[in-house]
């Protein structure tokens, strides 16, 4: 750690700091609007200007967000769906019975997807909805087709929600699968799991890709530009997961990147360059180029840094701690 | 690491109890004391209890199995998303209650807290509460294994409803607890009358608070007989408890019953441990009659080695850390007990006896 730190800083940054005002929990990019998600009711906008301001949207806990870019689509437990953008807030849904909503998940052309409990709700055109086997733990849109994968337990299930007779697809695993990501070209899903594994799905036939290793539950993942890596938290380095060819994984290692004393909480990866951000348990962050050059390091507090999120264009990183520290940072 | 310090930890006890003893009682007394504090309650999802709170939340009662080759590694999934979702609300509330269905296992709720990174930092298992229906306790010991499974898991059991028994069958029901579980704290209520602290903030799975193993029963507590009941312990390698006939006899009013199925064992020595031996033991016990051990609970003292060892154990999982220093004037002696169904006796004791240094 101490030998990587003295030659690290091939980057001149300038660090806006913002004052969350309470743990943040995720933060996502509205254009050039860093927006920060509360662990509890609000958003808080750090405005290109330097301008703060904090915008309430639900009446308790903020248990899932979901952004695209052009807004900000949030699950709380008062059983609200609620879509933001740089403007407003407004309530897309409520759960009849005020149950949380516990995930959310963006597809194209507007396509939004939550869970509460087993119930999962897809809104596009109309409102589709169905009951998982089990409670459910992540929720993902494929890239092609209106499908959406959804993790439960001892599997995972991808639901046509327009294909009406179509039955669901089910893959198998045993145990509890607690997030979901698909890759950028629709081949492989991945799933996070209680144990500190990911499993993983070649699409096509259901191979399976078990992906083991880590010191913690992974609670964090990100495709790097392109898709031919997945960046995870969970470990004390940087796990990079290789997913170029048809095989994804199958039978590599991963390449580790960064080790230091403390744990990765979370991961973001550059959109257009191979640079992953990683935040700290002890509140670092870390940019490094996926060829191993740490080009940034940054000690942004005590707490585990909590959310990371980088403008579209590249130039911008976001970050926020359990402890409630936030900024921005403005890269070359 | 940016590890909290336990203060900060929220406090969980969980509440058990057969159908109809009384947890909702309980539960109600809880949330409406003017006690100024605030508890987050998760009931089952089927519980009845008609408070409007935003901090009552209701759970699906899913069990499922963790994937490291144990089959009593189970948890509650659910459980982990509310408390998840609870937290991000932490400093709303003081202290968390999860009132279980009167079917339920508590094993999967306690493993929880120990098979996930997050709630082990910010969450605290503070102890098992069992209510207990002492008109209908007996029966319910006889044909639902749950409610002999809450007895046996319980750090505090609330014998409720004493008023529509006779004192015979008081301590009849009594005895019958004592035989599965000598080492919980017991109170006799009525409408679960019970100041709150006997209840709440126990700190019963904190290893600093494993002071010593005699069965509650012996210290007096708030019972009518206090006496040493020599027979079963003091032994230098301890023993079964209640392994002795005739099955149902009297002492000074206490009657003693010896549970076939559920029972606790109790193992003692005064010589010191070799911890290269005994860590291995234990392991190897609890992965192999995990199933069937309960809960654990151990003082060591180990050669070479001027610290107290504590442990405590749910099924196969162990926590154990040193604790202390010995005293001056302590004895140095090891004390470790076992409550589970069909305890290998013999096994256990030998093995105990095998890691004396």
């Amino acid at each position: 750690m101490s030998d990587t730190r003295s030659d690290i800083v091939s980057v001149v940054e300038r660090t806006r700091l913002v004052a969350a005002g309470g743990a943040v929990v995720a933060v996502h990019f509205l254009r050039r609007t860093a927006v920060f998600v509360l662990s509890e009711e609000a958003l808080v906008f750090a405005e290109p200007d330097g301008e703060t301001r904090r915008m309430a949207i639900h009446g308790g806990a903020i248990l899932a967000t979901a952004a695209d870019g052009e807004r900000i689509v949030s699950g709380g437990d008062d059983g609200k769906v609620v879509t933001t953008d740089t403007e407003s807030s407004r309530v897309l849904a409520m759960d009849p019975k005020h149950r949380w909503i516990d995930h959310i998940a963006l597809g194209r052309d507007g396509a939004i997807a939550w869970s509460a409990g087993k119930s999962v709700f897809v809104q596009a055109k109309t409102l589709r909805t169905f009951e998982a086997p089990s409670t459910v733990g992540g929720l993902a849109f494929l890239p092609k087709g209106f499908r959406l994968a959804m993790a439960h337990y001892n599997g995972a299930t991808l639901w046509f929600p327009n294909a009406l007779q179509a039955e669901p697809e089910r893959l198998e695993w045993k145990g509890s699968h607690l997030g979901a990501t698909v890759s950028p070209d629709g081949h492989f899903l991945v799933t996070t799991m209680q144990e500190p594994v990911l499993h993983g799905w070649r699409l096509s036939d259901g191979e399976h890709i078990p992906m083991s290793g880590y010191d913690a539950r992974v609670r964090s993942l990100s495709w790097s530009a392109g898709g031919e890596w997945l960046a995870t938290s969970g470990a004390t380095q940087l796990v990079l997961w290789p997913f170029h060819g048809k095989d994804g994984p199958m039978g590599k290692t991963p390449r580790l990147l960064t080790p230091t004393d403390y744990r990765i909480d979370v991961v973001a990866c550059h959109p257009r360059k191979a640079v992953v951000a990683a935040g700290y348990g002890n509140g670092l962050i870390l940019l490094t180029r996926i060829d191993n050059a740490i080009i940034l390091a940054k000690n942004v507090g005590d707490a585990p840094v909590s959310a990371l999120a980088w403008s579209a264009d590249g130039l911008l990183l976001a970050w926020g701690t359990e402890g409630g520290e936030a900024g921005v940072i403005d890269l070359p | 690491m940016s590890e909290q310090s336990s203060s900060e930890k929220v406090p969980v006890t969980v509440l058990t109890g057969y159908l109809g003893a009384g947890k909702t009682t309980l539960l109600n007394r809880i949330l409406s004391e003017p006690h100024g504090k605030k508890y987050a309650v998760i009931v089952n999802e089927f519980g009845e209890i008609g408070i409007d709170n935003d901090l009552v939340v209701g759970a699906d009662e899913e069990v499922f199995e963790m994937n490291n080759g144990c089959i009593c590694c189970t948890v509650r999934g659910d459980l982990m998303r509310i408390l998840d979702g609870l937290l991000r609300r932490k400093g709303k509330f003081d202290a968390i209650i999860v009132e279980t269905t009167g079917l339920a296992d508590p094993a999967p709720v306690a493993q929880t807290f120990f098979m996930d990174d997050n709630l082990g930092r910010k969450t605290k298992l503070d102890a098992i509460v069992t209510v207990a229906d002492a008109k209908w306790l007996n029966e319910r010991l006889k044909d639902a294994p749950e409610a002999k499974n809450q007895i046996a898991f319980a750090d505090v059991i609330l014998l409720n409803k004493t008023d529509l028994v006779s004192p015979d069958e008081l301590s009849d029901v009594e005895a019958r607890i004592r035989a599965i579980n000598p080492y919980a704290k017991l109170h006799k209520t009525q409408r679960a009358q019970i100041p709150l602290d006997a209840v709440l903030d126990r700190n019963a799975f904190d290893l600093d608070r494993i002071l010593d193993l005699e069965p509650a029963f012996l210290e007096g507590d708030e019972h009518d007989h206090g006496h040493e009941h020599g027979h079963e312990h003091g032994h230098e390698h301890g023993d079964h408890h209640h392994d002795h006939d005739p099955k149902d006899h009297k002492h000074g009013g206490l009657k003693h019953y010896h549970d076939e199925e559920m029972q606790s064992i109790a193992l003692r020595t005064d010589k010191l441990l070799d911890p290269d031996k005994f860590f291995p033991w234990v392991q190897d016990l609890v992965q192999k009659e995990g199933p069937s051990i309960l809960r654990s609970k151990g003082i060591l003292a180990f050669k070479d080695d001027d610290q107290r060892f504590v442990f405590q154990g749910v099924h196969m999982i162990l926590d154990g850390d040193h604790q202390r220093p010995w005293g001056k004037d302590e004895k140095r002696e090891s004390r470790i007990v076992f409550i589970g169904r069909n305890l290998p006796g013999k096994k256990i004791t030998d093995g105990f006896e095998s890691c004396i240094a």
